[in-house]
């Protein structure tokens, strides 16, 4: 069979290709209200539901929700039916199998193990995805586009948003499901897998570039030195951007708040900046400590 | 036929289940609501947002769904289950070969649960893109954070349970993180320094062992079908509560 069709046709995977198809789907459907909205408001007119009236549950809210229910536990009924759940061998933990994936929803977690240790890809990052979500509402200052879909009053958290969540999570999981195959190489979904094939892909660590060995005292001093301006600088210079253009916002937040988002931030940010680091550069680590790598 | 309707209808037995007849009238459509265990979980009236699909698109009650129909079929597969290393496989095997209606059950188990983890991301995305997570609802985001977070954990539980290559190595490869947590896995930083082996530390506790065994089975058996669906019932019926308490499904607020 066809790899390409062999992939996407595998039980689980079905999933991963539902997922695609909803996703994308209600990505547009946001995307066309919010600008549809802004439309709307620029023009004068009121938002989608500015004017609603209250209605009675039963029955319109309850009719739709019958019906909705229904045809999901159709749709959940007819995909049972169509397609089995995979039985494999029984557990035997002498057999590792090439590549041993974890669930799929973690798989953008695992992709990130290409580009950081684990100790930062499985546990310090998505530890910060929960942390950073549950504080989205208190470091969005924002008051304007509560209760309707909108784009252009909240430009800047809904692109950072949608870059985490479609790009660093939902993309990372395609990628680890239908682009990873033994040695958790890359593979595109049309090619066949081979469980032989070696790529060899001499990476260095970043004090390397400028000759120095980053196992020594020199490469760990350049290690800290980039690491920190990163940090660091990463947080002094929106301050002093914003200070001149903007200092109303920073009067706004607080030092606790422009503290909170822009750590978070920085640390979303340096997912790709390291991704680009490995794959352009094949750069392993930035700063080689006794105790962690980074 | 009507005088049949009569006949059912004017007995003890139909009055004491149906209190009062239904009428087509402002009372009784309040009733209907507020006089209904299930259906009193909405408020009488609500904003016509709330029933238009193109606002909310149904995502977080068709996750409640999900979990209901998980729960459904998760109490049928647990007849026929045993936790342990020597039973879990040949029990799938009965399920796909012996029990009535076995595999379609398990079918609507795993297609459910990846469905609901779909829906629920969805759902999150939904109630960022309406702004929905601002005041006065920042808290319910927090409790709806969380609840995904469980959705996730209860379908990594789960996959553990058929005793399979798959479940085996997913929950290999996903409890190994744990190995790596700073200061308390035995391969993360610091660890050193606080005595950790792989015998005493996090996921040694996750596993109730070095490797994945009976005691990983045992531990998966009990959060999946017992512990998690606790704590997230709990914290489901907080989250249904709060978006009543913080105003119903939001709208815009600037009328």
């Amino acid at each position: 069979m066809n790899p390409f069709i062999e992939i996407i046709t595998q039980p689980d995977n079905i999933a991963i290709v539902i997922m695609i198809l909803m996703v994308s789907f209600f990505m547009v459907w946001a995307f066309q209200q919010a600008f549809q909205n802004d439309k709307l408001k620029a023009s004068g007119y009121a938002v989608d539901g500015e004017n609603d009236q209250d209605v009675d549950t039963y029955k319109p809210l309850v009719r739709i929700e019958l019906l909705i229910s229904l045809a999901v536990m159709l749709f959940l009924t007819i995909w049972s039916i169509v397609v089995d759940a995979p039985l494999e061998e029984i557990a035997n933990p002498t057999l590792t199998p090439n590549p041993a994936k974890a669930p799929w929803y973690f798989l953008g977690l695992q992709e990130l193990l290409v580009y950081f240790d684990p100790w930062l890809a499985g546990v310090v990052l998505p530890s910060l995805i929960v942390v950073g979500l549950i504080a989205i509402p208190y470091i969005d200052t924002n008051p304007k586009g509560n209760g309707y879909y909108t784009f252009s009053e909240r430009k800047y958290s809904i692109i950072i948003f949608s870059f985490g969540f479609f790009i660093l999570w939902l993309l990372l999981i395609v990628i680890g499901v239908f682009d990873r195959g033994p040695g958790w190489l890359w593979y595109w979904p049309w090619q066949e897998w081979d469980a032989h094939r070696v790529v060899f892909e001499p990476t260095r660590d970043l004090s390397n570039l400028v000759g120095v060995e980053s196992r020594s005292l020199a490469g760990f001093i350049i290690g800290a030195i980039v690491v920190g301006v990163y940090m660091v600088g990463g947080m002094v210079w929106p301050y002093k951007y914003w200070q001149k253009k903007n200092p109303e916002l920073l009067q706004q937040l607080g030092m606790i708040r422009y503290v909170t988002i822009v750590f978070l931030f920085i640390t979303m940010m340096s997912i790709p900046i390291k991704m680009i680091l490995r794959l352009v550069f094949l750069i392993k680590y930035v700063w080689i400590t006794p105790w962690f790598n980074v | 036929m009507s005088d049949l309707f009569n006949k059912v209808k004017k007995n003890l037995i139909w009055k004491s289940v149906f209190r009062r007849d239904y009428r087509d009238n402002v009372r009784d459509r309040a009733l209907a609501v507020f006089g209904n265990v299930f259906l009193h979980l909405h408020p009488v009236k609500v904003r016509e947002s709330a029933v238009k699909l193109r606002y909310t698109w149904g995502m977080g009650g068709i996750t409640f769904l999900a979990f209901i129909i998980l729960t459904i079929t998760g109490v049928v597969l647990m007849f026929y289950y045993h936790p342990s290393v020597d039973q879990a496989y040949s029990d799938m095997k009965d399920l796909e070969f012996q029990v009535p209606y076995g595999v379609i059950t398990r079918n609507l188990h795993r297609w459910g649960a990846h469905f609901m983890v779909i829906v629920v991301m969805i759902h999150m995305f939904r109630v960022f893109m309406t702004g929905s997570y601002k005041a006065p609802r920042q808290f319910n985001w927090g409790i709806g954070v969380i609840l995904l977070v469980l959705t996730f954990l209860l379908s990594f539980t789960g996959y553990l349970l058929p005793w399979d290559q798959l479940g085996f190595w997913a929950i290999t490869v996903g409890t190994n993180m744990g190995a790596a947590t700073p200061l308390l896995g035995y391969q993360g930083p610091f660890s050193e320094y606080l005595h950790i082996t792989p015998y005493n530390d996090i996921r040694f506790a996750l596993l109730g062992g070095a490797t994945v065994g009976g005691n990983a089975l045992l531990r998966s058996y009990i959060w999946h079908c017992i512990a998690i669906p606790l704590i997230a019932t709990v914290l489901m019926v907080v989250h249904f509560w709060r978006v009543r308490k913080d105003g119903g499904i939001s709208r815009p607020q600037n009328h």
